[in-house]
């Protein structure tokens, strides 16, 4: 009976409740107390920077205001829009024409901002399009995707499109190996045999942008995830990560799980290059589409291309070598000063950190563990290895760094961000995010001059985030503030699509060169109606060109008589205005293409087959001004064969043919 | 006339000189949607600034559209100023007071003759209105001042001398001065 006295008592259960109240306590969430002073930009006031996130399966570009989160614009790119008209209107719809015809969606994945010396210069922003493999580019001054071009000969064009110092190249490497074109209908159980990687080297004019696939080189059947060009003194190196170099074809989730280390492939460009010049390229049959927007005549081109030059890594080998790196690593990241190069091994338990002067020594002393395909060498880890960051959590992405010295790694099986010390790789503070981060971003945090102050996780779960939406639920970001010791969580905010990669840039790099409207008399596309006497109807056949002008408040012609089922109309709306945020929009009555928005000084072409005699309404679709209700028109569709006169204008000036 | 004088009015007519580089006018328009405002640029010869999107505005309340070529001032004046410019040069060289008082007295008839002209282009633009114009405001008119600010509907017009009006302003008062202090001296000399 003694036992259960009440000192006894006490002394057995308070183990128990020990053991209970004891569960092993989570990292606290950490939002800023300052946070909402931090992230409240006042009303009239701008952003600091510009933030470029990735919609993923949306396929398009948005601009977001960073520290507010404000969504500034959708920019579309492979994605039709109907908000706008882009890859619906005659113009655009070149644009997303591809060897497999038209294809107007595709998986954005990567921003990249185009760079001179290293440093984001604000004039271009690429992205890659992940699943019909293409590269976009957009112009900063107009927020226009101007130039998209196919890459012939790959699949899962995932690592790309990341660029060199000065943009003289862009990368596209195959998340899928695949057989050569046009001889590719093999058993898919011949991977090992028949299937390769490709990386393009897409080269961008230094003035105007312009694309072009210069040289593809053939490599190893891996799958190559990410890429990072170097910089400073490795700035002749593209480095390329590789997972499945198990080679499986199926089941891939184990069978390319296997291998302690997978790795990073490091390629000297410069050297490709110069074999290029030198004649070695092979001249290969490829199909693939160039599309560029004209920005005079308002109007995209796509040329179907033939060939590309091809180098064999086989016939090369001292093009690449293999870094082992544990374990089916992600991103590839450069330092600042371009001597480490940081792997992400997401299935691994410490993260490598690479020395580029001790890989030229590798080389050099020829300290190889083996060859891989034959004849690629493949460099001893420890030769490479500056070092490891211990226990950095499970699961690290990718990895960027700010302007003091310090570098951010996402973890996307602990759901956190690590920041550790480049100088000892010493772990200095880490932040739980919310949920599942893939990239990250930095301003300037790939390039040779951080700008620093936050850090942005870009996650892939939100959960309980958010107000729910049913069972899709928005996508997000968060605002880190990296100013202090301690990261400090400033803000969620949600996002478009998936935003799997960000880039951010100061505000200021990009306004100074904005367009605010096209010049008028500059516009020279093919049917242009610069004044609104000319605007007019023009019957050719079965063809129909209405030569429209828009101006607040009226279109011109407004009334159009004599269009007759089974016609061909097409609707060449110029937008008269030459002011700043005056567009005006275009719509009618049974369109099955989408709406047209034209900007000042701009024209768009509607094409629209009348399937019906009938009255068909059109108006203006953006509320240009006070009398935007009446900006409307009447089209009156007669039957097939019907004897009604071509008849249109506005106001008192009606001709009729 | 003293030397200091002849190098004062020979300034005058350089300041007047500079309408020729500079605008003389500006009439100015904010709205709730133009907080940047709109400008228009009065030149010796023309018209200069946000003139489309001032006529573009303008149509819905019927006003005439602004355009340069409907102005025979700005054939005339760039002639006309001149030789007054030129004879004010002439003052200087030849120093004389006589001819000063005829300067003066063209600068005062160029003077009135401008500001009438003016205020009749404004009034013209402010009451012929389109009669079938979109926005009829019972008893309202458009015209803007001729100095100073006013407010038209959501639009505050404001109309001020630009920085050549005000260089030409600077020269007159000079050669008022001069005019002045001259015949001070005379009155106190009685020398001629």
């Amino acid at each position: 009976m003694d036992l259960l006295s009440k000192k006894s008592l006490i002394l057995l259960t308070t183990p128990l409740i020990m053991a209970i109240g004891c569960k092993p306590g989570k990292v606290s969430e950490t939002t800023d107390t300052d946070a909402a002073k931090k992230v409240y930009v006042a009303p009239g006031k701008l952003d600091e920077l510009y933030m470029f996130a990735s919609g993923g399966f949306s396929g398009q570009l948005a601009a977001y205001g960073i520290p507010s989160g404000r969504l500034l614009k959708v920019i579309p790119v492979f994605a039709q829009n109907a908000e706008n008209g882009w890859g619906y209107n005659e113009e655009t719809k070149p644009m997303l024409n591809t060897s497999h015809g038209f294809v107007p969606w595709d998986d954005a994945h990567h921003p990249e901002l185009s760079k001179t010396n290293g440093e984001d210069d604000g004039r271009w922003i690429f992205i890659n399009g992940n699943n019909t493999p293409r590269i976009a580019r957009i112009d900063l001054s107009t927020f226009k995707t101007v130039e998209i071009i196919e890459l012939p000969n790959s699949a899962g064009n995932h690592a790309s499109p990341f660029c060199t110092e000065n943009t003289e190249y862009l990368v596209g490497n195959t998340r899928f190996s695949v057989p050569e074109e046009g001889a590719d209908d093999v058993p898919i159980d011949t991977y090992k045999e028949n299937f390769q990687g490709n990386v393009s080297f897409v080269s961008v004019d230094k003035n105007s942008g312009a694309m072009d696939v210069a040289f593809q080189i053939r490599v190893p059947g891996f799958n190559y995830d990410l890429a990072h060009a170097g910089k400073g003194p490795s700035g002749d190196w593209m480095f390329f990560t590789t997972y499945n170099t198990e080679q499986a074809h199926t089941l891939l989730e184990v069978n390319a799980s296997q291998k302690d280390k997978d790795f990073v492939m490091a390629l000297n460009w410069r050297k490709a290059e110069a074999l290029i010049k030198a004649g070695k390229g092979k001249k290969t049959s490829a199909k693939y589409a160039h599309n560029v927007l004209n920005e005079k005549s308002h109007t995209a081109t796509s040329t179907m291309k033939s060939s590309v030059l091809v180098l064999d890594v086989k016939d090369h080998p001292e093009l690449i070598y293999y870094i082992p790196c544990p374990k089916s690593p992600h991103g590839v990241d450069v330092t600042p000063d371009g001597e480490f190069m940081v792997a992400s091994g997401k299935l691994a338990a410490a993260l490598p950190v690479f020395s580029f002067k001790k890989m030229l020594e590798a080389i050099k002393n020829k300290s190889y563990e083996g060859t891989v395909a034959g004849n690629i060498p493949v460099l001893k880890y420890e030769s490479v290895l500056q070092g490891e960051v211990k226990k950095p959590g499970l699961g690290p992405l990718h990895t960027e760094f700010d302007d003091k010295g310090f570098a951010y790694t996402t973890m996307f099986v602990s759901s956190e961000i690590v920041k550790w010390r480049l100088s000892d790789l010493e772990i200095i503070d880490r932040i739980p995010v919310y949920y599942s981060p893939g990239h990250l971003s930095v301003p300037g945090g790939d390039s040779k001059k951080p700008y620093g102050k936050y850090v942005v996780a870009l996650n892939k779960i939100t959960k309980d985030r958010y107000l729910p939406t049913g069972p899709e639920l928005t996508q997000s970001a968060q605002l880190i503030d990296i100013t202090g010791n301690k990261m400090k969580l400033l803000l969620d905010f949600p996002t478009i699509g998936e935003p799997h990669y960000a880039q951010m840039i100061p505000a200021e790099k990009i306004t100074k060169h904005q367009v605010r409207f096209y010049k008028i008399e500059e516009n020279e596309h093919k049917y242009v109606t610069k004044s609104e006497n000319d605007a007019r109807v023009v019957r050719t056949g079965n063809r129909v060109d209405i030569y429209m002008t828009a101006i607040r408040s009226h279109l011109a012609p407004d009334n159009i008589e004599g269009v007759k089922v089974g016609d061909e109309v097409y609707f060449h709306l110029t937008n008269l205005e030459q002011d700043w945020d005056v567009p005006h929009g275009f719509a009618i009555k049974g369109a099955n293409t989408a709406e047209l928005l034209v900007m000042p000084g701009e024209t768009n072409t509607l094409k629209w087959n009348p399937d019906r005699p009938g009255m068909f309404p059109y108006y203006c679709t953006d509320f240009c001004s006070a009398l935007h209700q009446e900006m409307q028109g009447y089209l009156r569709v007669s039957p097939k064969g019907s004897a009604t006169p071509l008849k249109y204008g506005i106001g008192t000036k009606i001709v009729q043919k | 006339m003293k030397t200091k004088s002849k190098i004062l009015i020979a300034l005058s007519a350089l300041l007047m000189l500079s309408a020729y580089f500079l605008p003389l006018w500006k009439i100015i328009l904010e709205a709730p949607q133009y907080p940047e405002g709109l400008e228009m640029k009065i030149w010796l010869n023309g018209i200069t600034g946000n003139v489309d999107q001032i006529n573009g505005l303008n149509h819905y309340i019927g006003m005439q559209l602004i355009v340069v070529e409907n102005f025979w001032e700005f054939k005339v004046l760039p002639y006309l100023y001149a030789v007054i410019v030129a004879f004010g040069f002439f003052v200087a060289w030849r120093g004389k007071l006589n001819l000063l008082w005829v300067w003066m007295g063209i600068l005062v008839v160029f003077a009135v003759f401008g500001f009438t002209d003016f205020y009749l282009w404004e009034y013209d633009y402010g009451h012929n209105l389109d009669p079938h114009a979109a926005i009829k405001v019972e008893g309202m008119s458009y015209q803007p001042p001729l100095i100073g600010y006013k407010q038209l509907l959501n639009f505050l017009a404001g109309s001020l001398p630009d920085i050549g009006g005000i260089f030409v302003g600077i020269g007159g008062f000079i050669a008022i001065s001069v005019l002045f202090f001259e015949h001070k001296l005379k009155n106190k000399f009685g020398t001629k």
